[in-house]
């Protein structure tokens, strides 16, 4: 694995863990419950990525995935501003789903194409995953595509997406420290 | 000195932790097993990336090893090399008697909305194509949940993969 891509699997991780704890936010409160279900299960799927991710570059820095994903502070996190919204808000989410979802299909498309064999392996299981996630984008936005509320979200969503990395909302730094309070929470000698 | 043979039937003995009805080597997700210097190495692929069943099935292994007297060594291969595919006949059958509908075949692509929203996907129970999507998503990452209009049954759907 060269810089670059090394660079750009990071992004990828903690876009897919960040974005992992937000959909996990719907569980026992989305407005449907098969939609409880969807967030529940993508959600998961979305932090199995991250860590498949973060094992494979922990592995070259010699550290544990569970160190690179967690003991890093919020500022050196490489997510997009889209994922790190906490957006309890139904049009909101789903235009962020489609959103992301749309440029995480390019850039895995990309990912599988690299030279490292493994890094290709893992990029075409993730988006076999992925294409589950893709359809119900999809779904949604074929329903909600002519509601001005879902317009007006996509418009106001999409410029975060290509927004600086290095730029973080204070609500990253909001969820780093719910993310640090859950695994100090871990009892000493047990694993999760 | 323990055999690869011994090996297949003591992990054969190990039920999926989410669906118990299907074996580990049913599932196919066993890749390879290997035997050097009285260690057992073992290759096993997760069904989706997140399964929460990984360390469970991991730990599961390792025990039935020892229990040969034999250190294991289990390695969890993350690529695209794994499908539902492997799903050994067996394994198919099995999961149809227990309400769960058998994956479709994995086509170069992957599954479209329009396929899955589509009267293809036969019930397990009356074996009728009459059947509609409910939800993408199910109990777990693995499964969709479909509607049988035919026998009024809902069942769990297999995801291709």
């Amino acid at each position: 694995m060269n810089e670059s891509e090394a660079h750009s699997l990071l992004a990828i991780a903690d876009d897919e863990l960040i974005l992992g704890w937000r959909d996990s936010e719907w569980t026992g409160i989305a407005p449907l419950l098969e939609e409880d279900v969807a967030f529940s299960s993508i959600a998961q799927n979305e932090i199995g990525h991250a860590r498949a991710l973060y094992e494979l570059l922990a592995r070259e820095r010699g550290i544990t995935a569970d160190e690179l994903a967690f003991d890093r502070s919020p500022e050196e996190y490489r997510c997009s501003r889209l994922v790190e919204l906490r957006l309890l808000d139904w049009e909101k989410t789903v235009a962020r789903q489609y959103l992301y979802e749309q440029a995480d299909a390019k850039r895995l498309e990309q990912l599988m194409q690299s030279d490292d064999p493994e890094l290709a392996g893992l990029a075409a299981k993730i988006d076999r995953e992925e294409a589950y996630h893709r359809m119900h984008a999809q779904m949604w936005f074929e329903r909600l595509k002519d509601e001005p509320r879902f317009t007006a979200a996509l418009e106001e969503l999409r410029p975060l997406l290509d927004a600086d990395r290095d730029e973080h909302s204070p609500e990253l730094s909001e969820l780093w420290d719910e993310m640090t309070m859950v695994r100090r929470s871990q009892p000493a000698g047990t694993a999760w | 000195m323990v055999t690869t043979e011994q090996v297949w039937e003591a992990l054969a003995e190990i039920p999926d932790p989410e669906i118990p009805v299907i074996s580990l080597v049913d599932l196919g997700v066993i890749r390879d097993v290997g035997i050097a210097n009285g260690s057992v190495r073992v290759e096993f692929t997760p069904t989706f990336l997140g399964c929460p069943a990984l360390e469970v099935m991991r730990d599961a292994m390792a025990e039935r090893i020892r229990a040969l007297g034999a250190e294991p060594d289990i390695v969890v291969r993350t690529d695209d090399s794994w499908s539902t595919d492997r799903i050994t006949p067996q394994g198919r059958e099995k999961l149809r008697e227990s309400g769960f509908a058998p994956p479709a075949p994995r086509e170069t692509s992957a599954p479209t909305l329009v396929q899955l929203q589509s009267n293809a996907f036969r019930c397990p129970y009356c074996g009728s194509t009459d059947t509609r999507l409910e939800n993408i998503f199910g109990p777990t990452p693995c499964r969709s949940l479909r509607y049988c209009s035919n026998c009024r049954q809902p069942f769990e759907q297999f995801k291709t993969i």
